[in-house]
């Protein structure tokens, strides 16, 4: 049915072609019905998916097995390659749930892995698009409360907007094997991910730093605190001593 | 490493998920599909250099869902009409301030496409959702599905011409 340029004339309407061939096939349409009809043939069924095509999201669950998944691989070289298919198929087939339960913990056994890496994971983990914060408020009095009844302590929560490190918002982690308050700040372009849990590791701030990552670690009253982010290590010990600094 | 391919790999996981959707048509092999080429893309990260890691890893899943038996077990599933094959992306679609009869309009639209989408063969389905919804350039739609830019142009072509004439189909029913 289709003229013979008509993929010329599809080339233009994704705008792949160069100038001068995309005038080419302007022109051509000028004078061919057929690609005219073509190009408002193709504007229609572009705008019906751009209106109506589904938009999957990852879901969580397939987030979640992605991260034990790697965590397992790294740890254990090919161990458990694939804990999601491995539990299912392990209940197609029927198997005792003490076998399952087996094979969870193997799955859930967190690999080798520092607290510092989980923390600079669980930092990049969050800055992908709509994980950073649970609760968006840059009032530390929407935060705050925000907590409570979500985990067994109340997270100290400061704004820092007077110092340049605006409250952004807050969130639920989970780290070293517990629940975990994360508080997200912002310095100028970058963000600064403050986890809290009580505990007294480490009363000097220690600063690390992990895959362009830098991380400061201390504790204050019975709290554990890691500061993660992106800024430059002196920016980010600014930070600390000013939320430490800060009533 | 982890860190590193996480912040690499993960911005790209929508994109990887929603491929391996409309390939195997069904949720439960989708999530199968991209846990494993994502941990195959971490078995060869180390061995990537590219500038576009969408691109790479895209492909990646492609050749898992093509590999497994997921594309042969989706083609004999029929979707039946009514079934909401795309309602539970839908409502991130669906304005908040609509009223229930466009959402369920809205509703009725996406699943009516996800189904015409899904009764295209499975290289012109590939083809048009790499260049409509992911929004590819030729070049990285011949590099994802292994064709020539010329097979890429004209299945393009055959895939939106079945596409609009299923459409038109159903409307003039």
């Amino acid at each position: 049915m289709a003229c013979e340029n008509v993929l010329l004339v599809q080339a233009e309407f994704d705008g792949e072609l160069d100038a001068a061939d995309a005038l080419r096939a302007a022109q051509h349409r000028q004078g061919c019905a057929e690609c005219r009809d073509a190009y408002a043939q193709l504007a229609a069924t572009h705008a019906l998916l751009r209106e109506s095509a589904p938009r999957h999201q990852a879901p969580e669950s397939l987030r979640r097995a992605l991260r034990s998944g790697l965590n397992v691989t790294q740890g254990a070289k090919g161990a458990a390659t694939r804990p999601g298919r491995w539990l299912r198929e392990a209940a197609s087939f029927g198997l005792g749930a003490a076998l399952a339960a087996a094979i969870a913990l193997v799955v859930v056994n967190p690999a080798q892995e520092t607290l510092l890496d989980q923390v600079v994971a669980s930092h990049v983990r969050a800055l992908q698009p709509g994980h950073l914060e649970d609760v968006v408020s840059t009032d530390q009095h929407t935060v705050k409360p925000w907590f409570d009844g979500r985990i067994d302590f109340a997270p100290p929560v400061k704004d820092l907007a007077a110092k340049q490190f605006p409250l952004l918002g807050g969130r639920l982690d989970y780290l070293d094997n517990r629940p975990v308050a994360a508080l997200v700040y912002g310095s100028d372009k970058h963000l600064i991910d403050l986890y809290v849990w009580p505990g007294a590791d480490k009363p000097m701030p220690q600063t690390a730093a992990r895959n362009g990552y830098n991380a400061v670690h201390w504790s204050e009253n019975g709290m554990d605190f890691w500061a993660v982010s992106d800024l430059e290590p002196g920016k980010l010990n600014d930070f600390v001593r000013d939320w430490r600094a800060a009533g | 490493m982890s860190a590193e391919f996480e912040a690499v790999v993960l911005p790209h996981l929508d994109a990887a998920y929603s491929l391996a959707r409309y390939l195997t048509r069904n949720p439960a092999d989708a999530e199968d599909v991209v846990q494993e080429a994502v941990l195959r893309a971490a078995t060869y990260f180390g061995g990537f250099r590219g500038a576009n890691p969408r691109a790479w890893l895209l492909q990646i899943v492609r050749n898992t869902a093509y590999a497994s038996r997921a594309l042969v077990r989706g083609a004999v599933t029929v979707a039946l009409p009514g079934d909401e094959t795309g309602a539970p992306t839908a409502p991130e679609l669906i304005d908040r301030g609509d009223d229930p009869e466009t959402a369920l309009r809205k509703r009725e639209d996406h699943a009516r496409l996800a189904r015409l989408l899904a009764a295209l063969p499975v290289e012109l389905r590939e083809t048009l959702v790499l260049r409509e919804i992911e929004e590819l350039s030729y070049k990285e739609i011949a590099e994802i599905t292994q064709a020539p830019i010329g097979t890429v142009m004209s299945r393009l072509w055959r895939a939106r011409h079945m596409l609009a004439a299923a459409v038109q189909a159903e409307e003039g029913r």
